[in-house]
């Protein structure tokens, strides 16, 4: 994973609520068993004209040339609802976005971004110019607009570690692996029912 | 000692160390992994050079992407569905899994095999990458969906790190009234409290409605809690869960099961125990509910209009408003009881239970699909189909016209490859309305399915109240 500090970039506004998996990567744009291959599916049901094709439908964001170097995605309520498909993460990172500005996350959705270096920005969006480039510095947690306006957000302490140090969690956890066993044996004394 | 919630006891029941933060490191008693998200996370794992570190409590089963049609193979109309079942099957094998292969008589969906099986039981940690995982909460487990990447922490270390939810209690005081489902109240709460209405939070749901649920309709309430932002959704076990628990395939049993019952009897919230939010309502006011917008909070009681946006501004904004009437082909006060469907579907993780079935069963008898009604009903599990068939109930589906399929996902999305057509609109037991989740530009309205079979029927989004058998 990608460390993560700060980001200066083009946010490209797609300001709706409800904004779920399976529009952010349709299931019919997992073509593979692997992570990669899902860009070009990113959207593609509002981003092309038809069902198959690859016709850029002029009408929507990510086509129109001002946001084509567009790494911070600005969206409405409950980004990434629906299913946990982390697939949606997978294109969103394959396709270049660092960071998504929404108003609230589903929560696996946001997890799913932390895991693969998308820094969730849990703020208004609607508040935010898009017209030239914001900056996100995650360290001290401040979201500044092109004019200038510094706007705080939080996000758990978690979270932030992975993201800026570009941590898999399963090394990290590993690191405890006796401690884990330890507590394994006692619970399988405690409830043997539990354990095949 | 200080009163405790029962999400507190199963919390701290697991708590391997506190990571700080409100971060836990939880023992992990279950994964479940199916073909569409579970592949991956296997593959990705043995790339990695890791190891699947409690190989017995890991089980996986094929259910989104496998084909429903009669004499199904591993073929799908899903152009490369095929490497999704292949590529399950082979990681699963090699790394030891107990697999639920097609052809399997225990094959089924995800969240409907595991009740089934007992491989959920009360008070155990139990992650799935899935988003319904919640469902299985209704069987006084901690059980919610997680990412491929968390299942592959799982998997690797039988621990994941979580933040602590939020406790949220949602009482249903009364009864629900006759014809008014666990369905209907899942929708309810979501028209009422919104698509966010329980973020952060794991639910507990209680009162007299919620213990007067048998174990099905519980799955049922559980299951859409995802649709609410909920962490998961939880109801403390009881006699009813007890019950239905004892003597099936992986359960406890003799000494052990006495020992089980009586560590799962302690599991429910003490008197006083304080939870974040609290919410109630009263069952009488629940009504059979159906969708009509993209978003199952969009719903309205059956024989209610589209809402006006001023009566849905709280949640709605204008642009989401105008957004899904348009996706939907509806105007502002138009009846949605009435409205003509092309096609009606009886599936999915929230309603193919054989309870489901009986009681959609029960409107179909001596019925007729009507005329330009395409009807398709998809048991949730093999078991539910042959449980199902040998009373008879696949004899009245078929009667009355519908489609009698082999168990999957099938069309509550089209990951099988097989979809509604654009612009049709279609009555559905499942739980997402989304723009083209059952296929591109279809129209899908949510609804019980007592409430489909009578649409079905009519041919039009009909009441089931008053019907024949409801």
């Amino acid at each position: 994973m990608t460390p993560f500090t700060t980001l200066t970039a083009i946010a490209a506004p797609l300001i709706r609520d409800n904004i779920d998996t399976d529009a952010i990567i349709p299931s019919r744009e997992m073509k593979s068993v692997g992570k990669t291959g899902l860009a070009d599916g990113l959207f593609a049901g509002w981003r092309y004209t038809a069902m198959g094709s690859r016709d850029p439908d002029p009408g929507f964001v990510l086509n129109d040339p001002h946001y084509a170097k567009a790494r911070i995605l600005l969206a409405g309520a409950n980004v990434g609802c629906g299913s946990s498909r982390e697939h949606a993460a997978w294109a969103l990172a394959e396709y270049g976005f660092r960071a998504i500005v929404a108003v609230s996350f589903n929560p696996i959705f946001r997890g799913n971004c932390v895991r693969n270096g998308i820094v969730p920005v849990e703020i208004d969006a609607n508040g935010i110019e898009a017209d030239g480039p914001i900056t996100i510095d995650l360290p001290r947690q401040i979201l500044t607009t092109t004019s200038g306006r510094e706007m705080p957000f939080a996000i758990d302490a978690e979270a932030k570690a992975m993201l800026i140090g570009g941590l898999d969690a399963i090394d990290l956890t590993l690191t405890r692996a006796d401690e884990i066993a330890r507590f394994r044996e006692q619970d399988r004394a405690r409830r043997p029912w539990v354990y095949f | 000692m200080t009163p405790r919630t029962a999400f507190e006891k199963i919390w701290s029941d697991h708590l391997v160390a506190d990571l700080g933060d409100g971060t836990g490191l939880l023992l992990v008693d279950r994964v479940l992994l199916h073909e569409r998200t579970g592949g991956v996370a296997l593959n990705s794992l043995a790339e990695a050079g890791r190891k699947v570190v409690a190989p017995a409590q890991v089980f996986a089963t094929m259910d989104h992407v496998v084909d429903t049609r009669p004499g199904r193979t591993d073929a799908t109309l899903m152009p490369t569905g095929t490497q999704f079942i292949a590529a399950t099957r082979a990681a699963a094998r090699a790394a030891g899994l107990t697999l639920f292969d097609l052809g399997d008589p225990r094959q089924g969906i995800v969240h409907v095999i595991s009740p089934e099986l007992a491989i959920v039981l009360p008070g155990l940690t139990l992650v799935c990458p899935d988003s319904h995982t919640c469902s299985q909460g209704a069987l006084g487990a901690l059980a919610w969906g997680i990412g491929s990447s968390e299942a592959e922490h799982a998997l690797a270390t039988n621990t994941i790190r979580v933040r602590k939810p939020k406790t949220m209690r949602i009482t249903v005081n009364g009864r629900l009234g006759l014809g008014v489902t666990a369905k209907d109240l899942a929708l309810h709460l979501l028209e009422r409290f919104g698509s966010v209405g329980a973020k952060g939070h794991v639910v507990e749901y209680a009162g007299e409605a919620v213990r007067a649920l048998d174990v099905e309709a519980r799955l049922t309430l559980c299951n859409m809690a995802t649709e609410f932002s909920a962490f998961s959704a939880f109801i403390a076990a009881d006699q009813i869960v007890f019950d239905y628990l004892q003597g099936r395939t992986y359960a406890p049993a003799g000494v052990e099961w006495d020992r089980a019952v009586a560590d799962w009897r302690g599991l429910t919230t003490d008197e006083g125990a304080v939870f974040d939010a609290e919410l109630a309502i009263h069952a009488a006011d629940v009504a059979p509910m159906v969708s009509w917008g993209t978003s199952p909070q969009q719903a309205v009681p059956l024989g209610r209009p589209v809402p006006d946006h001023a009566a849905v501004a709280a949640r709605d904004a204008r642009e989401a408003y105008d957004r899904a009437l348009g996706y939907m082909g509806l105007t502002p006060g138009q009846a949605i009881e009435g409205l003509a469907i092309d096609a009606a579907f009886i599936g999915s993780c929230t309603n193919s239970r054989l309870s489901d079935l009986r009681r959609a069963a029960a409107i179909l008898q001596g019925q007729r699909v009507a005329d330009g009604v395409r009807a398709i009903c998809v048991p949730g599990s093999t078991a539910v189909k042959a449980a199902a068939e040998a009373e008879g109930l696949d004899r009245v589906f078929r009667d009355a016209g519908f489609e009698w399929r082999e168990s999957g996902c099938s069309m509550c999305f089209f990951a099988g490859g097989e979809s509604f057509g654009p612009q049709e609109r279609v009555i559905s037991s499942t739980n997402r309305n989304f723009e083209s989740r059952q296929g591109p530009g279809t129209r899908t309205h949510l609804a019980s399915p007592e409430t489909v079979a009578a649409s079905a029927i009519a041919g039009h989004i009909a009441d089931p109240r008053g019907m024949a058998g409801a």
